[in-house]
């Protein structure tokens, strides 16, 4: 596939590591915010080719992993409703709540609909007039505008029957909460591509400045990250603390200025649970009050949910980078990718269900 | 946050006032919003697609030059293994 | 900044449609429930069809329910994939198919020329694999409670003399072949399902395996260890569930695998592996090494193979486990799914 293959080369990347271990003269901590990017390094085994020289921690940067319990248990609420069809992209499904997960409110009965894009669950609405669709709006900066697209059209077109249960999320405060932590180690961050795809990147100058961390905005393939990582080892070498631009085929510094503008009409800043790390000022986004009647929180009596929480999970720890997943007490016992504790163990893209697959490995070998 | 796609876009047309147009990721094609890059794409362009959406035009120019830098470095990497054998 | 860690309770009392997959959650299923009530030597083997003897005739056994959805996909129906299904499984395990049963669960309102196409498929197909459909049941079930056609097909198969191959047979040191493209069921069918809405040039490769199975009978004999035909839950799991049967360890090669541009591109879309993707017209062979160019060859002659090729090799590090060697170097362990793949966006 154009624009993707070639970034899959594989003679250019063994060039690419070569040429990083050229460069370090010491191991360097790296943190890449990123689902995407977390799924790249890990079925590439990026870590493992460069552990020696690069350590990569694999930060909040899945909407899957950091959507709050909250925000799940609303949603099973919703699609246990026999008036509503519940709309969601395919990989919050399997994300546990206080009590059961969608699949499983889908087993006892629920209407739940995985689409591809929130304008399927628009047209779903448009379909079926006599249900209420909800659709899960989840995710980072990325999806922010498709989802805000879906609520302006639903508002253009008339539609009374469709809303979203909103559970986004923004980068920036993350990383800031996360340089602010005293026991943080990660000394440069490779930001995420789509993200900086529609927000820029002028929002990471002065986090850079503050902390003084390089960051280096990447894409997705394998040598888009190990670029990346080549570009954050040479700052750290020469002490340079810097926002560069990898991803340069679809990252401008200003980013997309027109999906920026209708996410600011849809949506403003909210003070947002991060499950695993807590609570996050102004790191959310809410639906802004003239799209009161698109918002399921306020259209729909969501009461009654007790969200409960032990203490076994060291989501928390490892998203920071503190503890590796194979020191938390119930990895791979009590918590594995079938009966996952923790979001981090429940997405493909999460620290903890990587290690799971990685770490067997290494230890049977 | 993530998966966004390369893809070309084929057909753009207009939805009740949305821009939208049909693009193709290597064979498979999807209905795309081209809403936020509708000033800056025309048939024949590459996109990047989130979620339905294309979130930003692929610029060939930039894929092309990163791609060639790329490749010179794992060159240069053949030179430098070959340097060490001349005697 | 506080730590806030939520602990779900993932106890499952009801079947879910993993149950279903293929996957983690299905092997659970009948490990965990049936096997306890039901168990016994022939149906222990787990194979992809049993062994029975009658006399001095040795005869396979197997049967299958097909649920899918939609009842026609581009590449057939609902029909052809009953027939090709069952005949499939018989002939993994070397057999010769001959009969088939096949019960039908009808759904009220279902239109007549849809039930007639899904017939004359079968009978196509049950025409082409050279079986003959033996015995048949229908039932009708009120609306809403069939998705339209669920269809149960049994075969019955003879067993040729020196030729068995099985999962535990597969040892360190054999070659792992796959006849043809992977993943072109599993997508198929994505694209004629609503809510994905994409269009792709991809076509179910639903087919009777016999031919091939012959072929590489006749040019290989009992030297053919494995035969499996990786349909839910990919190549993948048909070769975690080889790798645990037969106690070894297989390693993959990236750059060997054969995907068709339009699935490797389906799969980048909707953030899927191709390696979990259905396919219903295809094997996985194990073979020596030293026969692995003979085997290649052999399918490559019949149609249906030509784009077999080699992908792997057995060993006897990390037993039980799959790993893939990546294009750049790297390795990353293939594990069972525990459900469904699920599109995502990240």
């Amino acid at each position: 596939m154009k624009y993707l293959s070639e970034y899959r080369d594989g003679t250019v990347a063994r060039g690419l590591i070569a040429e990083i271990r050229r460069t370090a003269t010491r191991q360097w901590v790296l943190m890449e915010v990123c689902g995407g990017q977390t799924h790249t390094i890990v079925k590439q085994g990026l870590d493992e080719l460069l552990g020696d020289v690069v350590e990569m921690v694999h930060g909040p940067g899945c909407p899957v992993c950091v959507t709050p319990l909250e925000q799940i248990d609303k949603a099973l609420a919703l699609a246990a409703r026999p008036d509503v069809i519940f709309t969601s992209f395919g990989d919050m499904l399997r994300v546990p709540g206080s009590d059961c997960d969608l699949l499983q409110v889908r087993a006892r009965g629920g209407a739940v609909r995985i689409v591809y894009s929130p304008l399927d669950a628009l047209e779903l609405a448009r379909k079926n007039p006599e249900k209420e669709v909800v659709f899960f709006a989840v995710g980072f900066e990325t999806t922010a505008p498709a989802n805000a697209m879906a609520v302006w059209r639903a508002k253009e077109l008339g539609v009374t029957n469709f809303s979203v249960l909103v559970s986004h999320v923004t980068v920036p405060p993350a990383m800031t909460a996360l340089l602010e932590s005293p026991d943080n180690r990660v000394q440069a961050f490779l930001a995420a591509g789509h993200v900086c795809t529609i927000m820029g990147w002028t929002e990471y100058e002065p986090i850079a400045a503050k902390y003084k961390v390089p960051i280096v905005v990447t894409g997705f393939e394998p040598l888009d990250i190990l670029e990346g990582m080549l570009l954050a080892v040479r700052q750290l070498e020469e002490g340079r603390h810097e926002v560069e631009n990898q991803y340069v085929r679809s990252v401008r510094r200003d980013g997309n200025q027109p999906a920026q503008d209708l996410v600011s009409r849809v949506f403003e800043l909210v003070d947002r649970n991060w499950r695993g790390i807590g609570p996050i000022p102004r790191s959310g986004l809410g639906v802004r009050a003239e799209f009161a009647e698109f918002d399921a929180e306020r259209r729909f009596a969501v009461d009654g949910i007790h969200t409960a929480e032990p203490t076994i999970c060291r989501a928390g720890d490892v998203l920071r980078g503190v503890l590796k997943p194979f020191d938390c007490p119930a990895f791979g016992t009590l918590c594995t990718p079938e009966r996952p504790l923790g979001a981090p163990m429940v997405s493909s893209e999460g620290a903890c269900a990587a290690y799971y697959n990685y770490g067997r490995f290494r230890s049977a070998v | 946050m993530c998966l966004g796609i390369p893809g070309k876009i084929v057909t753009m047309h207009d939805t009740q006032g949305l821009p939208m147009g049909v693009v193709d990721f290597g064979g498979v094609r999807r209905e795309v919003c081209l809403a936020y890059v509708a000033d800056e794409v025309e048939v024949g362009d590459y996109a990047i697609v989130h979620v339905g959406f294309a979130i930003s035009k692929v610029d060939e120019a930039e894929a092309k030059r990163t791609f060639d830098v790329l490749r010179e470095m794992s060159q240069l990497d053949e030179l430098e293994w070959m340097k060490d054998l001349t005697p | 900044m506080t730590i806030v860690c939520p602990v779900p309770v993932a106890v499952t009392e009801r079947i879910q449609l993993g149950h279903g997959s293929g996957g983690k959650m299905s092997a659970a299923l009948v490990r965990d429930r049936f096997l306890p009530l039901l168990r016994n030597d022939i149906l222990g083997q787990l194979g992809d069809a049993a062994i029975v003897g009658v006399g001095n005739q040795t005869l396979a056994i197997s049967t299958d329910t097909f649920v899918v959805q939609p009842l026609e996909f581009p590449g057939g129906n609902i029909g052809s994939l009953a027939v090709h299904g069952t005949v499939n499984d018989l002939a993994m395990m070397g057999a010769q198919p001959r009969w088939l049963s096949a019960g039908f669960v009808l759904e009220e309102g279902l239109p007549l020329d849809v039930l007639d196409r899904v017939v004359q498929a079968m009978a196509e197909a049950a025409a082409a694999a050279g079986v003959l459909l033996v015995a048949g049941d229908t039932k009708v079930v009120e609306r809403g409670k069939a998705d339209g056609i669920f269809i149960n097909t049994t075969g019955v198969g003879v067993c040729p003399a020196n030729f068995a191959p099985a999962p535990a047979r597969a040892q360190p040191g054999d070659a792992v072949i796959v006849s043809g493209l992977i993943g072109r069921h599993g997508i198929a069918i994505m694209t004629a399902r609503e809510g994905l809405a994409f269009e792709a040039e991809v076509t179910s490769d639903s087919a009777a395996l016999t031919p091939l199975v012959d072929a590489l009978r006749e040019r290989l004999g009992d030297a053919v260890h494995t035969l499996r035909d990786p349909t839910r839950g990919g190549v993948a799991s048909a070769l975690n569930e080889i790798a645990a049967a037969a106690r070894i360890g297989i390693v993959l090669d990236e750059a060997r695998l054969p995907i068709p541009g339009p699935v490797a591109a389906a799969c980048e879309m909707l953030g899927f592996d191709p390696l979990y993707v259905a396919n219903e017209g295809l094997l996985v062979a194990f073979v020596p090494e030293a026969r692995a160019d003979d085997a290649v060859s052999a399918l490559r002659s019949h149609p249906l193979g030509r784009a077999a090729t080699r992908i792997g090799r057995c060993v006897k590090e990390h037993p039980g486990m799959v790993v893939l060697s990546t294009g750049i170097g790297g390795t990353r362990v293939v594990d069972m799914l525990p459900g469904d793949q699920l599109p995502r966006i990240c």
